[in-house]
């Protein structure tokens, strides 16, 4: 059901705007113009992130993760991920994948939540735009209000979710099952 | 651009230590972004018709509301449903202030811009499910009325 989907979704889509072309309907016309932009300009990004994250997959070992980010890891593993977040570029659609992968290599729950709401408040490029058009202090009171607040929720959702034995899944594995409630144990 | 600088060296350096290694890597990048891809569609797809919905210039209008509290609401519940790039937000957003309007609004808007992300909901499900990625952005929407409050209280824009 859920691979099909987006296929029957993607028919209609493209048929729309390919006739609103045709004949002209601004709106579809639009429309199709924001996809072009925004696909082109995640384009620009994708492929290097995707490649940084197969090099990740090669060259990182299972252990050095688990060491660092892993169940036992301590708290410097948040700063790790601070650090990974802030360079993290694009939006959070690269961090997803990212999230993923750190997951599938041992980090534990509360780490890979945690960079994900990081990569989402500290990316560098966006705090020097921020803090240029909105001045240092606005900056300063965002990051330290929203860090320690990311982190205890993190920790927290973290937790709750391991102990409930709830799993992240990778896209290819889920594809078959219908939604994710069923990861889940009631 | 450096991003793609600094994947090139890297995987460069792969290359000459470990040709298969590189190979596999590169597999593997193929492999993850393929899966992903039609989730990356459907974003796709939502971003097109949500930016048709609310363009730039009509969300900067709902932001430029006089009372603060209904402004902070709208700036989230915007915030939320928007998706749009730090070099469009901020700039934006510096008019408005020059405009008059609070730090405590537009850190509402940014905040939940930043941390709240229905349009990537597609894209998080894949990874998380629907259950755990609404709660996920439901500790993003919370955190970010905290930190517009705070911002609101150091800007001397709401007193307790």
């Amino acid at each position: 059901m859920k691979a099909k989907f987006p296929v029957i979704l993607i028919i209609v889509y493209a048929a729309f705007i390919l006739f609103s072309f045709m004949s002209g309907y601004q709106p579809g016309k639009d429309i199709g113009s924001n996809f072009l932009s925004f696909t082109l300009s995640m384009l620009k990004i994708l492929p290097g992130a995707f490649i940084l994250i197969g090099l990740f997959q090669v060259w990182v070992s299972r252990e050095r993760v688990e060491k660092h980010l892993g169940e036992d890891s301590s708290i410097m593993s948040f700063l790790w991920v601070l650090l990974l977040a802030g360079t993290t570029v694009g939006g959070l659609y690269v961090a997803f994948p990212v999230a993923w992968a750190l997951y599938e290599k041992g980090a534990r729950l509360q780490v890979v939540l945690a960079y994900l709401g990081f990569a989402a408040i500290c990316r560098i490029p966006m705090i020097i735009l921020e803090a240029s058009f909105m001045g240092i202090k606005f900056t300063m009171v965002r990051m330290f209000v929203s860090i320690p607040l990311v982190m205890i929720s993190s920790a927290l959702l973290g937790r709750y979710l391991a102990a409930r034995n709830w799993e992240m899944t990778s896209p290819e594995s889920s594809a078959g099952k219908e939604e994710g409630s069923d990861r889940w144990v009631h | 651009m450096i991003f793609y600088g600094v994947t090139a060296v890297l995987l460069l350096a792969s290359f000459f230590s470990d040709r298969g290694k590189t190979v596999k890597a590169l597999k593997i990048a193929w492999k993850k972004f393929s899966n992903i891809l039609p989730v990356f569609i459907v974003m796709l797809v939502l971003v097109s018709i949500s930016l048709y919905l609310l363009p730039h210039e009509l969300i900067m209008d709902y932001l430029g509301e006089e009372d603060l509290l209904r402004g902070m609401g709208i700036a989230m519940l915007v915030g939320s449903m928007a998706l749009m790039p730090g070099f469009i937000v901020f700039p934006l957003c510096g008019i408005l202030r020059g405009q008059g309007v609070p730090y405590m609004v537009l850190s509402a808007f940014t905040t939940t811009l930043m941390m709240v992300g229905l349009i990537t909901l597609p894209v998080e499900k894949a990874y998380f499910g629907m259950k755990t990625a609404l709660i996920r952005n439901g500790i993003g929407f919370v955190i970010a009325v905290m930190v517009a409050v705070v911002t609101g209280l150091v800007f001397s824009e709401v007193a307790l």
